[in-house]
């Protein structure tokens, strides 16, 4: 017997890389990605032929010949109703709702939050109750009463009056994820800085804002897929000239006249997923940091 | 005059009276320590007096000004809190100049003052790092030196060294004390641990249930404390107890114990005595005397010893007495054995006796 048959152990455990265990774990991912990859990879090849080619029948078939048409035409030509502008005007739509609604209810969210969780004042938990319980009532419920409401204010079809609706109900979800995070942060942090003579103001810019980074991104993110992907409130308080991006997705796949155009269908989906896959892209480490310490804690 | 003055103070939390009716005066100048176990109310009265939770009745006066409905920061006071609570996105210069610049501080006077309680605390080299990149030590002088640069008339201390290991709590301990010596500065200083209470205080304010129990020099209220409670609390390994009767007639007092009889020649009475009463007999562990000196005692007794505890610096030995295992500090070379027959001497000069029912000392 030679000395290096018998080799004692020492170091690091030598790891199977075909282990029973590492084979169950990776099948199961592998699958489970096919599961939400094959239809996007279906989505984005049919986007990329022409009609003749999609009428062969070979879904999973990767282009003969790849043509951006159907992109063009689903941003710029597409037909919904009377108007042949595409879904342009639904996405710039979409940006002036998107941007003042996530800057205003996550301005106004995160005040909630640090006033609650640092500046109690009497009858501080009921309202915070309160505004909780919102979160739960169906929008169903609230659809009518909110038509008369935007109407008695002369808000009813216009873009600020969508904007209100969807800074309202943002709050409960924000305001909790607010709290929860500014109440992680220690008390005596914030006894220091009243000692240190900084006020409400100042201790929720100076102190407390600087702190607050991962759980703004996570309610940037929150919202803007939020208010992206609603349908509800774009369709109702809005009028076809101001329809959001997704309304008018939905009216240019499901309009009937003529010949059913998949590549621009899928093409004009692929857009208007595009803003809410963007930003999951660039912010995915911070994301999963903040809603873990949004939400451990409180 | 005194530099803090606390007047009939109250405060209840909806139904709970957290502080009642609390009266403390502090002298300028004066080392004042708040001592308690947790709950006792040492770290709100500290709030209170910060002016961060508000009072529900009484007084706070500083420096001879009504400051009961003032903020925080008019207050004349710097504090230092038990987990630092540094600015984490601030540097070390940033976290001392905070309080200055929302003073509105011109900028040449911010850096001649961060400049000197770094000086103070030898933390210059630290001033451009953020608190992440400091040691707890460096933290909690950090910290201090924020309440430094206030030039305060009061520094409030919550429980300061808690969070330091053994080792760095002693060094620190000792260079607060120096900084005491320094700066001359009334400082209140919150803790639950007795020897940082005996070793930095002028007086100490023991209190329980909101309450002041006792408020006195540390060797007095080691020596004499004002009840049960306060000597039990004191002293580690705390006081051995002996329910039993004091006889007092004129000339002659004696404690009747279990099983012992202790002749009270030479205990000071806070009031004179007479007549028969149940009451309770304390003794401290490093004043009961063995071996030669026992022998001169007012009492002395053979005892079996039962457990023993070395420590290094003296020996704890367990040993049975007036029917219950008490404890006896003995030197720190002894080489006692249990089932060994230890001789005790018990002296009356340097006991206390507590009434049995109010508990307090007769």
């Amino acid at each position: 017997m030679t000395d290096q048959s018998v080799i004692e152990p020492s170091g690091s455990k030598p790891s199977k890389r075909f282990s029973r265990g590492n084979i169950i774990l990776y099948g199961t991912l592998i699958v489970v990605s096919m599961y939400y990859l094959l239809p996007l990879y279906v989505m984005i090849v049919t986007s990329l032929k022409g009609m003749p080619e999609i009428r062969l029948g070979n879904v999973f078939a990767p282009p003969i010949e790849i043509t951006f048409e159907p992109w063009v035409r689903a941003w710029a030509e597409a037909c919904t109703g009377i108007n042949c502008d595409g879904l342009s005007r639904g996405f710039w739509n979409s940006v002036n709702i998107l941007i003042p609604s996530v800057v205003l209810s996550i301005a106004i969210a995160s005040v909630n939050g640090y006033a609650l969780a640092h500046w109690k004042f009497k009858g501080s938990e009921t309202f915070f109750t309160i505004l909780i319980i919102g979160a739960f009532i169906p929008y169903q419920t609230m659809l009518y009463p909110i038509v008369i409401l935007l109407r008695e204010i002369g808000l009813m079809g216009d873009l600020a009056g969508l904007v209100l609706v969807h800074t309202v109900f943002g709050m409960p979800i924000l305001t909790l994820l607010f709290r929860n995070y500014f109440t992680s942060i220690p008390e005596e942090l914030f006894k220091a800085a009243r000692v240190d003579g900084a006020g409400f103001w100042g201790i929720y810019f100076r102190i407390m804002l600087p702190m607050a980074l991962p759980i703004f991104v996570v309610a940037i993110i929150l919202q803007v897929t939020g208010i992206w992907n609603d349908f509800l409130f774009g369709v109702i308080y809005t009028k076809p000239e101001t329809y959001p991006m997704t309304v008018q997705l939905n009216n240019i796949v499901n309009s009937v006249q003529g010949v059913k155009e998949y590549n621009v269908n899928m093409a004009a989906t692929l857009l208007t997923g595009l803003v809410p896959l963007i930003i999951y892209f660039i912010s995915g480490k911070l994301f999963v940091r903040g809603i873990a310490a949004g939400a451990v804690k409180g | 005059m005194s530099s803090v003055s606390i007047r009939n103070l109250d405060l209840s939390f909806g139904a709970v009276d957290v502080l009642k009716n609390l009266n403390l005066e502090i002298a300028e100048g004066e080392f004042l320590v708040l001592l308690g176990s947790s709950g006792c109310g040492k770290s709100t009265l500290l709030n209170c007096i910060a002016g961060l939770i508000d009072v529900s009745g009484g007084q706070i006066h500083i420096s001879g000004r009504n400051v009961t409905w003032e903020e925080p920061s008019d207050r004349g006071i710097g504090m230092v809190f038990q987990s630092y609570a540094l600015y984490p996105q601030m540097t070390v210069e940033g976290n001392l100049s905070f309080g200055l610049k929302n003073q509105r501080m011109p900028k040449d006077q911010i850096a001649q003052r961060v400049a000197r309680a770094a000086e103070i605390l030898q933390i210059e080299p630290l001033l451009k790092r953020k608190p992440g990149a400091l040691s707890g030590g460096q933290r909690q002088r950090v910290a201090i030196g924020r309440a430094l640069v206030r030039e305060a008339d009061v520094f409030l201390f919550d429980e300061p060294l808690s969070n330091l290991d053994a080792k760095l709590r002693t060094d620190l301990r000792v260079e607060l004390k120096a900084l005491h010596k320094q700066l001359k500065n009334t400082m209140i200083y919150v803790t639950h641990d007795q020897v940082e209470a005996m070793t930095l205080a002028d007086r100490i304010a023991i209190m329980r249930d909101g309450k002041i129990q006792q408020l006195d020099t540390p060797s007095v209220i080691y020596g004499k404390p004002r009840n049960k409670y306060v000597a039990d609390f004191i002293g580690s390994p705390s006081m051995n107890f002996f329910e039993g009767d004091l006889s007092a007639e004129a000339g002659s007092c004696v404690f009747e114990g279990p099983d012992f009889t202790l002749p009270l020649t030479s205990y000071e009475f806070e009031t004179p005595q007479i007549g028969r009463r149940k009451a309770w007999l304390g003794l401290r562990p490093e004043h009961i005397v063995t071996g030669e000196a026992a022998a001169a005692a007012d009492l002395s007794a053979d005892t079996i010893v039962d457990i023993v505890e070395p420590m290094g610096s003296d020996t704890l030995v367990w040993v049975n007495f007036g029917g219950k295992p008490i404890r006896v500090r003995t030197d720190g070379q002894s080489d006692l054995e249990p089932g060994d027959t230890l001789r005790i001497g018990l002296q009356s000069a340097r006991a206390s006796i507590f009434d049995h029912q109010s508990e307090d000392r007769l």
